[in-house]
């Protein structure tokens, strides 16, 4: 039995050849010098620089936030939006394990590693944010529990979720091992970890928008209300189903040598049935906010440059990419699916970054402008992320087919 | 056909299981008063009447926590509190001419910050003051965005960040003794005492002198009522007081939410399993009629 590198393998052997095996794995594969690492190594070498100054100097030295704007762009872009991207992993875990829809299990696994590494990197991004992070300890090992908390219920659901989907994901890492026997256990888990999983998104999609519910004199009034949990679960829908669209179809171009001939027309079909539910669920979502601002009469607040803005959000990255994914569902154009997936994106970090930044505190006579270096730290996460994702994906059975023993063991 | 079923059993077990572990106790935790208590709550009235904006109480309140000395005040800049200063004077023209105020945290009844934070670090004490506990806060600054008068400040410039507020001197009062500010005041714009005596003093000073006070006390029902309350000779929107504020108490604006987490738990995985099960016998009959 050969692995796809070629070295014979056996994890139950000695362990010399194991920890030769990962070392081996460990050296680069493919150029060094391609434009994304090109572009990407300077930018982490200052992130980091940029992470050790935080650390010995305090978290005001790199960031511009204020006693009035605590939550800045690490915990509104990195970790509120973040999230939503990640939606796409529960969602698809949902349609693939629970639904059976067969027609979408080329894509789980790519989608699950994505979505755990984003709550990896982001918890990550959250501990850089953290001023005294080591305290952190405090809300594991429950030295007085704060159940009043919503921060609390969202700390937990997200630490579970991460053991989830690293469940989800594990059978990859045991066919790269070659390790039959932990294949065997870890696949027998995944419907106990699918479950647990989608309850867990649920609540803490929805208890990010919760995190908010108390800030309801700082919030303007046209993101405000009482349904914000409820809109960030349903946003979170197609939000990460459009990060999974964009991720896809980014992934097919750059490791096509690692699918198959027949994975291109299996990838647009996924494309197509995606973006129907893109559009129903954004239907859904745009429905709600009619009857939110109809409900809680904010008709006064929208001759204003905050009520434009409110429109351009609705109207340009939420009705217009509805009516785009509808269209491409009806005609089959791909190309079409991609461009509405990209302004849903856009409408996603709209949405998030409007109620955790831009619209919060929107009176206030100085306003929150991240520093380059909030930024920088932002990109060098999510490089990183990049980076371990490229890792996996070449290494692991990701994209390309399982190990032939697998099919076996069925 | 059975042994599958035994199999298929256990796991559901499993996941019920572990889903209720988490679900399960999430009653509400937030403090340890009871409604017939708050009225007992010790705590401090301001009378912005009497206060003559000497601002000793700040120096008073730097003293006692450590903090640097104030400096020379422009009385023409309306400050606010930081990581700096816990409480500040500042001078407001009005329509009844020049009024001080003093701010500071107003240590609420059933504090946001108090229910925001996950390790209680910030605890209503059944004295009266919301005090921060040092060993528990990982400097997450959910108290800050959940605060509805903006109250707790934060360290940014120092790499083992503390919360600065006012405590109503929980250290003094656990010896006995009154807080700082209220102690030295030499105007007696500051007085101590339980929520109880402070409300029935205020509204005899509003009753007695119907020119002097405007007939309203700030804090007895702003976002729930809080220890630290307020008289002025004007409305208290001329004072810089933030009118948005709301008379509830602002931890109940979560309830709804946090009290769904547990019936969301139990609830959803069994609907998920139903699917599943579902999906899985459609596949198994459609499996059987192609074979």
């Amino acid at each position: 039995m050969t692995n796809s590198t070629g070295q014979p393998l056996f994890l139950d052997n000695k362990e010399g050849k194991t920890l030769k095996f990962l070392l081996s794995e460990l050296k680069p594969k493919g150029k060094i010098f391609t434009p994304f690492n090109v572009i990407s190594i300077p930018i982490i070498i200052v992130g980091i620089i940029i992470m050790y100054i935080r650390f010995t100097q305090g978290i005001g030295s790199v960031t511009n936030l204020s006693q009035e704007v605590p939550w800045g762009l690490w915990i509104g872009f990195d970790v509120v939006t973040g999230v939503a991207f990640a939606g796409g992993a529960y969602v698809l875990v949902f349609m693939v394990y629970i639904l059976n829809l067969e027609k979408y299990r080329p894509i789980v696994r790519v989608t699950v590693l994505n979505g755990f590494l984003a709550y990896l990197f982001y918890s990550a991004a959250l501990l850089l944010d953290l001023g005294r992070p080591l305290k952190i300890i405090n809300v594991i090992i429950g030295n007085d529990y704060g159940m009043s908390s919503v921060l609390f219920l969202v700390g937990w659901h997200f630490l579970l979720y991460m053991l989830a989907l690293l469940l989800e994901f594990s059978p990859a890492i045991a066919e790269w091992l070659n390790a039959r026997k932990a294949r065997k256990f870890l696949s027998g888990m995944t419907l106990a970890a699918v479950i647990f999983g989608i309850t867990l998104s649920a609540l803490h999609q929805s208890g990010i928008g919760a995190l908010f519910l108390m800030a309801i004199d700082k919030i303007h009034p046209l993101w405000y209300n009482a349904y914000m949990p409820i809109m960030f679960v349903v946003s979170s829908v197609f939000g990460g189903i459009s990060v999974v669209i964009i991720e896809g179809s980014i992934s097919s171009k750059v490791f096509d040598y690692q699918t198959d001939k027949n994975h291109n027309r299996q990838h647009s079909g996924i494309m197509h049935g995606l973006a129907k539910i893109c559009a129903v669920t954004m239907f859904v979502y745009f429905f709600m906010q009619i009857i939110i601002f109809v409900h809680e009469q904010n008709y006064a607040y929208i001759f204003s440059p905050m009520g434009y803005w409110f429109l351009v959000e609705m109207l340009g990255f939420v009705l217009l990419p509805m009516v785009m994914f509808f269209i491409s569902y009806r005609t089959y154009n791909i190309t079409l699916v991609k461009i509405a997936g990209v302004l849903s994106i856009i409408g996603i970090v709209l949405n998030r970054m409007n109620i955790s930044i831009i619209a919060f505190q929107w009176e206030a006579a100085v306003r929150y402008v991240p520093t380059w270096q909030e930024f920088v730290v932002t990109l060098t996460i999510i490089f990183i992320e990049i980076w371990v994702l490229r890792w996996v994906i070449t290494r692991m059975p990701v994209l390309r087919k399982s190990p032939d023993w697998v099919k076996d063991e069925h | 056909m059975k042994k599958i079923d035994r199999r298929f059993f256990l796991k559901a077990m499993g996941v019920t299981a572990a889903t209720l572990a988490v679900g399960i106790d999430r009653s509400d935790a937030g403090t340890d008063i009871k409604t017939g208590e708050i009225s007992e709550l010790k705590g401090i009235l301001y009378d912005s009447v009497k206060c003559k904006g000497c601002y000793g109480c700040e120096f008073d309140c730097a003293w006692q926590h450590g903090l640097a000395e104030p400096g020379e005040v422009d009385d023409t800049i309306i400050r606010k509190t930081d990581e700096t200063r816990r409480t500040v004077i500042n001078l407001y023209q009005t329509s009844k001419g020049p009024v001080y105020v003093k701010r500071q945290c107003m240590n609420c009844n059933d504090p946001a910050c108090g229910s925001a934070c996950l390790t209680q670090a910030m605890h209503k004490t059944i004295d009266g003051p919301v005090i921060w506990r040092e060993n528990r806060c990982m400097g997450c600054r959910y108290c800050m965005i959940s605060c509805p008068y903006d109250m707790p400040k934060f360290e940014y410039h120092s790499t083992n960040p503390k919360i600065q507020k006012c405590d109503l001197c929980y250290d003094l009062q656990q010896e006995g003794e009154e807080p700082a500010c209220a102690y030295n005041c030499p105007n007696g714009a500051l007085l101590f005492g339980t929520r109880r005596e402070l409300i029935a003093e205020a509204n005899k000073r509003i009753l007695e002198n119907p020119a002097d006070y405007y007939p309203h006390i700030f804090g007895e029902h702003e976002a729930g009522g809080s220890s630290w309350m307020y008289l002025s000779p004007v409305p208290f929107e001329e004072l810089g007081f933030n009118t948005k504020i709301q008379n509830i108490s602002y931890p109940s604006l979560t309830k709804g939410f946090i009290s769904s987490i547990a019936p969301v738990d139990i609830f959803l995985p069994a609907v998920l399993l139903g699917i599943y099960e579902a999906t899985k016998k459609d596949k198994t009959t459609q499996n059987t009629k192609e074979g």
